[in-house]
């Protein structure tokens, strides 16, 4: 009993050090961090390629306060530009105007959300899915089918399009899963392959007369516009763009959190990704959940597909995917592939989207937001680097080898204690 | 972040015995080429241009009715597909120049059907499909350094952006194309030790590193693209290419003399490196180090062969050499930077070198191909083909899956690749 | 050359791995190393070889005490390994791989492997190894690459030759090629190094044995010692264990029936070969035997994660063959398996307790409500475990990767026993595990017997075999050399250890 007492103390002790390791280590913090940083980074870009900055910097040793105050005018343009045009727009004459950046912010963030949601799964199963933009592309082509060319009722219309790019999407990554599982094809390559097939044959179909072509259209490949009964209807008025693929986003959030964490099939997937060989030894089939967890990867990336098939404004093109495949990819990683991180991270992505033409207007290219973006998930994805900038302490080892052996061989030292 | 599974080698896979599936897949593609461009074929005349105009020798230019060049060029296909269903069946492996010779065949039977009552300029296709191809190779080469030491490169596409940014830039502001050459290699150099690092010495998944390269490179152009670069296009992006050079005699020879060898200095650089990396990987101590290290690091370790040091200045120069491929498309070809202008070619890449099997040769071969496939598609647009030109441009891409998933013998690539390299 | 190694000692964390071990290795001596595993043998060899450093003590060869930083300075002082695992480039020649790290250059660092294949053969012809210096590694047998190995070290000049496990990976014929080969060298004055823990071997080419124990030296013996004072040396321990249990009272049924099975390890070499035994319910049948006989492969092919060769052989549970059933229908059918390995096959470390006591139990009730999980009865469930078990954690949501390793074992053998089964397939259970944990699963595993069921030990640890087996059953190379009553003494097993039939 005593020997118990002992060992709960010890364990209550290590787990209080531990927590605040991770607090010191661990993605919060180190998240936060992250963004600080790119955005500083960003900062740099924009004063070091501003010309105004460059002309104050030659008389530098004249007038110093001038290029000084011309950097600090550059950086607060434009994230204050960032800001207006992605959250409230400090400028505008009513309320109503004022808010419209912020719907801007969720309406672009919707199907970031949605196709990250997709990469996460993938990542929890130990998969890449890097070809978000084929399964995209060749649910687009179900989508726009539905939408373009089938008569049915009014939100009926709009559900059996979504039901459709789920289908299409899931069956297309389920192939990369059946290769990997059945042939051993590294899903990278694969999907890559696969992007451009789907891309291809998308493009194929919108140029084709009888296909998706609109009516009367040749040479350019487009499609007519989604018909009224099957377009995702606006959530508030006309005036501002924000459409119910927001509620679908915020579903499909709940849906991922349900079935990763709540549901048995959630957990066979996290198991298979943590130790596919535990996994097997419980009787698990490794292989089948590669195809499923890969199908329902690309499922996610379908409704991002369904979000922009349906809004599309005076019909589909092949660029209607909008890159949001490799958005996606910086969006689960951001989010640490979890439901609420994904969300946020979709957020943070989409209101760069949302903000980039108001930089663009006071001078400052808005691409500067790709360079914060990808060097954000960058530091998170790269622990080394955000620690030695911070100089944060390592976290505690994983599994050492010094510790496996000496678990190897305690028993020993154990038994003389007992003797 | 979840754990993404780097424990066994990214393109390992079971050894495979010589099977009857490449076979099988010819000789679909032999009948789909007697049924279709042979039997069914159009009887229009084509016409192949074969002869430039300063050719040493002229050959006569070759007139034949579609179909019946699609029925002979099937029959050749048949043979191939026979003899290579002898080799499937006494266990052995197809040998890659029957199947060469038999996608070249099978191009000569689709051109003739594509064209059928119009003409096709050899000269012309030949020299594009080099130019065209010439990023391609230099990535993939770039690829194989890096893959042969045992790091995936990912980020080829974004090499490739690099140096074409840089080659058109400098090269335009200094006014000296080799300025800027040098220039875009050292860039993509410097972009790949930040691969290097982060892969080798923080274990950092590197097919990660390799997508987030990509986007801040693609980021950080189009930034600099808009912000500074398009402010004064004359000044900063009007590199001007590399001026053609005909080499004497070989520039003269039929067919292939003003295609190959009446090409700017890209294109002479990557006719020697490319046998020059052979040469290095194949024939050189240093060639085999760099591939224990890839297949077997803890092999090379014991050794006495530092494999963190290998491998970084193997993905270093890999870059330097992808960075040249960038050049080639600005300055190069087409003479000023374009947003996003590598627009995928980098991924391609990363395709001709499984397809290539980590062989410079093979891979350049492979990236020919590719290379075809653009040109045939923007030839083909001209022409209004029979076939629509997105499945022309699909076929490289299915060629690539269907070598990986191990359709066309076996396709093993360094054993340790994607793997980090952990000592105790 | 001579060798000493002067007290190394060799620690991990807290944990001495060789403590002070001396040994010295005459010019042409075959010196056998011999232990069970994880006794030490192979980090000593790695300390030697320069893969580790030494915490105390001295490698003196020839008198001059030396510092090895690296295998480099090792190579280059004389000293050659053939690792267990070989290092070897699967996809190069035998030239080349020889030649790694040191290679014959003409002008320009081009390779000259004309001088590299002469070289090979010329130590081929020497002793007689018959290798082509153009054959692909891969295409070789394994006995011919582990030669390849000998010619990598031989051709730095290698005097003193580690050999490591080196007949792990060889059929017997190949071991007796094997072992000419090392009399010969030793003939040609190369001192050699044998780790090893088979007995017959020791006996049959070594002129000196050192059997080494936890990390100690426990002492020398002859090779004309009997295998059974050798086998005795290096199982002994110090503490007995003992458990309280009555006489079994044994079941109508016969729980699981192996018929003349047959199984491939990964390596596509027979494992298993032709092995027959039934398990009757309420019985503890204990399979002994030195690791690498087979026994690994045998369990696994029980529970269906490795194939028994078509034809070759069945298995029967209650009288029903199981061969054709998945995993998870094996697992339903009602075995319960504690692998070997519990942290690769047993437990997710980034799984909390509660998560890992659902592992196989993700399909329905009592854990899962449809698809969805049952958290409440889930948490409920781990609650009573961990108490029944006394699975010490600060919460069921702990994470196992965070458990000692007696308190990780708890949490698998909880899972397992709290599952309807008749059948338990228990491997390995105490590596690695404390003494107090080790009592409480031993019990327990009793306790199942005493239940009624039907129970597969399959131990390394004789002590273990001998506290709690009913009959006790002797693999060794894939054969059960055969089946003896729990009252057989040490003597007698460890014969059978070493291939003699009782």
């Amino acid at each position: 009993m005593n020997n118990k007492k002992e060992v709960a103390v010890d364990a209550e002790q290590s787990t209080a050090n531990q927590v605040l390791r991770e607090i010191l280590t661990g993605s919060p913090v180190r998240t936060l961090l992250s963004i600080l940083v790119g955005f500083l980074v960003g900062a740099i870009f924009m004063v070091a390629f501003n010309p105004e900055v460059l002309n104050a910097m030659s008389y530098i040793f004249g007038r110093p306060a001038d290029a000084f105050a011309a950097m600090g005018k550059t950086i607060s343009d434009g994230y204050g530009a960032l800001f207006r045009g992605a959250i409230y727009n400090t400028q505008a004459s009513d309320f109503a105007t004022a808010i419209r950046p912020i719907t801007e912010t969720l309406r672009f963030a919707a199907p970031m959300i949605m196709a990250g949601l997709g990469i996460g799964l993938g990542f929890r199963v130990g998969l890449f899915n890097i070809g978000a933009v084929g399964q995209m592309a060749f649910a687009l082509i179900g989508v726009t089918y539905v939408s373009t060319r089938i008569e049915l009722p009014f939100i009926i219309h709009s559900l059996v399009a979504i039901i459709v790019a789920v289908v299409f999407a899931g069956a297309w990554g389920g192939i990369v899963g059946y290769l990997k599982a059945k042939t051993g094809a590294h899903e990278v390559i694969v999907t890559i392959m696969l992007n451009y097939v789907a891309l291809n044959l998308f493009t194929f179909f919108l140029r084709t007369p009888g296909l998706l072509l609109e009516e009367g259209g040749a040479g350019t490949p487009k499609s007519d516009p989604p018909a009224e009964t099957a377009a995702l209807p606006n959530l508030f008025t006309d005036e501002y763009r924000l459409h119910w693929g927001l509620v679908l986003a915020v579903a499909a959030t709940f849906f991922y959190w349900w079935l990763m964490e709540r549901s048995t099939i959630g957990y066979r997937f996290r198991m298979v990704g943590f130790n596919s060989s535990a996994a097997k030894a419980s009787g698990i089939r490794v292989e089948r959940t590669f195809v499923w967890a890969m199908a329902a990867s690309a499922a996610f990336a379908g409704l991002a597909a369904a979000n922009q098939g349906l809004t599309s404004v005076g019909g589909v093109t092949p660029s209607i995917h909008a890159n949001i495949g490799f958005d996606a990819i910086t969006v689960a990683l951001l989010g640490g592939s979890r439901a609420g991180g994904i969300f946020l991270a979709g957020l943070l992505f989409g209101a760069f989207k949302a903000g980039g033409p108001a930089m663009q207007v006071v001078g400052v290219a808005p691409e500067i937001l790709n360079v914060v973006q990808a060097l954000i998930v960058m530091f998170i994805a790269a622990p080394p680097l955000i620690r030695a900038l911070f100089r944060l302490p390592q976290p505690p080892k994983r599994k050492p080898i010094s510790e496996w052996v000496a678990a190897k061989f305690s028993k020993p030292a154990n038994k003389k204690v007992a003797k | 972040m979840s754990r993404i599974e780097v424990t066994s080698g990214m393109f390992s896979q079971v050894e495979r015995k010589p099977s009857l599936k490449a076979p099988i897949v010819m000789s679909f593609v032999a009948i789909v080429s007697l049924v279709f461009f042979g039997i069914l074929g159009p009887t229009s005349v084509v016409h192949f241009q074969i002869t430039e105009a300063n050719a040493l020798v002229s050959i006569p230019d070759l007139n034949l009715p579609s179909n019946s060049l699609g029925i002979w060029a099937s029959v050749v296909l048949l043979l191939l597909t026979a003899a290579s269903f002898w080799f499937g069946i006494a266990r052995k492996f197809v040998p890659r120049v029957l199947v060469i010779v038999f996608g070249l065949t099978a191009i000569v039977a689709l051109l003739g059907w594509i064209a059928a009552g119009a003409d096709v300029p050899v000269g012309f296709l030949l020299g594009n499909t080099l130019v065209l191809a010439l990023p391609i190779i230099l990535g993939g080469m770039g690829g194989i350094m890096s893959e042969r030491v045992g790091v995936v490169n990912i980020a080829i596409e974004g090499q490739l952006l690099t140096g074409a940014f840089v080659a058109s830039v400098v090269g335009s502001i200094t006014n000296n194309l080799w300025v800027g050459l040098i220039a875009a290699m050292i860039a993509a150099a410097l972009l790949s030790t930040v691969l290097a690092s982060l892969a080798i010495k923080y274990l950092v998944d590197q097919i990660i590193i390799g997508v987030l390269l990509n986007v801040l490179v693609i980021g950080v152009t189009n930034f600099l693209y808009s912000q500074v670069i398009s402010q004064d296009n004359a000044n900063l992006n009007f590199p001007g290419t590399f001026d053609r050079i005909p080499i004497p005699l070989l520039s003269q020879l039929p067919v292939i003399g003003d295609a190959f060898f009446n090409q700017g200095a890209t294109v002479y650089l990557t006719f020697l490196l490319v046998p020059a990396l052979w040469f290095i990987l194949f024939r050189t101590k240093l060639g085999l180090r760099a591939r224990a290290v890839g297949e077997h690091p803890l092999a090379a370790d014991t050794v006495g062969i530092n494999v963190a040091k290998t491998r970084f200045w193997w993905v270093t120069l890999g870059g330097a050499v992808a960075g040249l491929g960038g050049a080639a498309i600005t300055i190069g070809n087409v003479g000023a930077f374009g947003r996003e202008m590598t627009g995928g070619q980098g991924f391609i890449a990363l395709a001709v070198v499984i397809l290539g099997r980590w062989q410079p040769i093979y891979v350049s071969i492979s990236a020919l191909l590719f290379g075809f496939a653009i040109i045939l598609r923007i030839w083909a647009n001209q022409i209004n083909p029979v076939i629509p030109v997105d499945f022309i441009t699909m076929v490289p891409y299915l060629v690539t899956l269907i070598a990986v998933a191990g359709f066309a013998g076996r396709v093993r690539g360094p054993a340790a690749s994607g793997k980090p390299y952990e000592k105790n | 050359m001579k060798l000493e190694l002067r007290g190394v000692t060799k620690r991990f964390g807290t944990l001495v791995a060789n403590d002070r071990i001396n040994l010295t290795v005459e010019p042409g001596e075959i010196h056998a190393l011999l232990g069970e595993n994880g006794a030490g043998k192979s980090t000593l060899m790695n300390v030697l070889y320069g893969l580790y450093q030494a915490d105390e003590g001295q490698i003196v060869l020839d008198g001059v005490a030396q510092n090895f930083k690296g295998p480099g300075d090792a190579m280059a002082a004389g000293i050659g390994m053939v690792h267990q695992h070989f290092m070897l480039i699967p996809v190069f020649t035998v030239a080349e791989n020889v030649v790694l790290g040191n290679e014959p250059t003409k002008k320009f660092g081009l390779l000259d492997l004309e001088a590299a294949r002469k070289k090979v053969r010329e130590l081929s012809d020497r002793f007689g190894f018959d290798v082509d210096p153009d054959a692909v590694i891969e295409d070789l047998p394994v006995g011919v690459q582990q030669r390849v190995e000998i010619i990598k070290s031989l051709i730095r000049d290698a005097k003193v030759l580690v050999l490591d496990e080196p007949t792990a990976v060889l059929t017997p014929q190949e071991t007796d090629e094997l072992m000419q080969i090392m009399r010969d060298l030793a003939k040609s004055g190369t001192s050699i190094i044998f780790i090893t823990h088979k007995l017959r071997e020791v006996q049959a080419v070594s002129d000196k044995i050192t059997v080494i124990r936890q990390g100690k030296v426990v002492g020398e013996a002859k090779p004309t010692d009997s295998a059974s004072e050798l086998a005795t040396m290096m199982v002994g321990r110090e503490v007995d264990l003992k458990v309280d249990k009555a006489v079994a009272k044994l079941g109508d049924t016969m729980t699981l029936r192996v018929e003349d099975i047959h199984v491939e390890d990964d390596r596509k070499q027979l494992a298993v070969d032709g092995v027959s035994f039934n398990v009757q319910a309420g019985e503890v049948l204990a399979i002994a035997g030195v690791q690498g006989n087979g026994q690994t492969e045998l369990a696994e092919a029980l529970l269906g994660l490795r194939p028994v060769l078509k034809g070759r052989g069945a298995i029967a549970l209650n009288d029903k063959y199981i061969d054709h059933l998945s995993v998870r229908k094996r697992l339903e059918s009602g075995i319960g398996y504690v692998p070997e390995d519990r942290k690769k096959d047993g437990l997710v470390g980034e799984f909390t307790i509660a998560e890992n006591l659902m592992l196989n139990g993700s399909y329905g009730k009592p854990f899962a409500k449809g698809i969805s999980i049952d958290f409440a009865n889930r948490d409920r469930i781990a609650d009573e475990l961990i108490k029944e078990f006394d699975v010490r954690t600060p919460s069921a949501s702990t994470h196992a990767e965070k458990l000692s390793g007696g308190n990780q074992q708890k949490v698998v053998v909880a899972r397992e026993l709290s599952r309807e089964v008749n059948l338990l397939i228990v491997s390995q259970p105490t590596r690695g595990v404390d003494v107090g944990s080790i009592e409480f699963i031993h019990e327990r595993i009793i306790a199942e017997r005493d239940q009624g069921k039907a129970v597969l030990l399959i131990s390394t640890e004789l002590d273990e075999v001998l506290a709690l087996a009913d009959r006790i059953a002797v693999m060794y190379r894939g054969k059960i050399v055969g089946i003896v009553g729990a009252d057989a003494t040490r003597e007698t097993l460890g014969k059978m250890m070493a291939g003699v039939s009782a």
